[in-house]
């Protein structure tokens, strides 16, 4: 019988976990709160919005993840799921309201307009092709549009992403590779 | 009334030389030159008997060079709530003289954006329209989309645009 609870709580002793005393580092505990509440910016352009909207709602309950809070403000927001299609004219305000958000900050591109135009790749004259010619993106969900489970991974995804960072690490020994 | 008699109706008032018919099955329109355009529409919207208080659309085609008759064309859609009846009306303009166009807002205020849209795509200057800018793509944007010799620009300020 594996004794679990000196071999993955306490490795250090069962004369810390008496004191109630939990170890880690600054990194992952900041990293698990950051993922935890990554809210989103209401960011819809077109039909991609709509499945965003009903992943915010109920049935999807975005909440689960604490990325439901929308913000209509690029100051209060972590997270830009840029959903549908970018025209040219918009993408200089994208790239204004991304340069509003403080760091740290993250984009998904969500559905086939968002990610290569889609499609209006080839004829669109008007039609940005792909987002990540003006913002830097982390999470591509592809499909037109994409249904709100899909939505919902590319947010775990990018937990997952969030949950490897190493900002304190980086800040504090100026990223020298010995101790990232 | 239907378009024969509206046609009885402005030839009567404004000659036939700068008015013609043409008759289509179900998509019949009445060519206008564009020097009597402004007082054909103020005749259509206050005769009693037409009344077209509604300005349902404004568009421009463009048939290019290669064309057995190239040209452009204005093309108004106008449509009558007291009389339920409605109308096309189209003015062709050439190829190389200058597109401009007696503008219709002074007849029909929603005209404003109608043809600014239309000069947005197709290039097509509207004469005493009191703000005729783009209203689809950015104002220092090239070219027009909606020509048939269209070519999309390489770039928009530093963002790339084609593929």
């Amino acid at each position: 019988m594996v004794n679990l609870t000196t071999n993955i709580h306490a490795p250090y002793g069962s004369h810390i976990e008496d004191k109630n005393i939990l170890l880690t580092t600054v990194d992952k505990i900041s990293n698990w709160a950051r993922s935890s509440s990554v809210w989103p910016f209401t960011f819809g352009l077109a039909c991609c919005a709509i499945e965003m909207m009903a992943t915010g709602a109920p049935k999807y309950d975005l909440d689960r993840f604490g990325a439901g809070v929308f913000r209509a403000s690029p100051r209060q927001s972590d997270l830009m799921i840029v959903a549908g299609t970018v025209v040219i004219k918009m993408a200089l305000r994208i790239e204004r309201l991304f340069a509003q958000m403080p760091e740290p900050r993250y984009v998904i591109s969500m559905g086939a307009c968002a990610t290569n135009g889609g499609p209006y790749w080839q004829h669109g004259y008007h039609v940005l092709k792909g987002v990540d010619r003006v913002i830097p993106v982390d999470v591509y969900v592809p499909g037109c549009p994409p249904r709100p489970e899909a939505l919902i991974e590319g947010i775990m995804l990018l937990q997952k992403k969030m949950m490897k960072e190493k900002r304190i690490t980086e800040k504090f020994t100026h990223g020298h590779p010995r101790y990232l | 009334m239907d378009i024969q008699d509206i046609y009885k109706n402005l030839k009567s008032k404004f000659g036939d030389d700068k008015l013609n018919l043409e008759e289509i099955q179900k998509d019949s329109y009445i060519e206008v030159s564009k020097d009597i355009l402004l007082s054909v529409c103020q005749h259509l919207r206050d005769q009693e008997s037409l009344l077209f208080d509604s300005l349902v659309c404004v568009s421009g085609v463009h048939y290019p060079s290669t064309h057995e008759k190239p040209r452009f064309e204005v093309v108004y859609h106008l449509f009558s709530y007291a009389h339920k009846h409605k109308l096309v009306l189209k003015v062709i303009l050439g190829l190389d003289q200058d597109l401009s166009i007696p503008s219709v807002e002074t007849v029909w205020k929603g005209a404003n954006w109608l043809e600014r849209e239309t000069f947005d795509m197709y290039g097509i200057a509207f004469e005493n329209h009191s703000d005729l800018r783009r209203i689809l793509c950015p104002d220092d944007w090239e070219g027009y989309p909606l020509r048939k010799d269209y070519k999309v620009q390489e770039k928009y300020r530093h963002i790339k645009v084609t593929m």
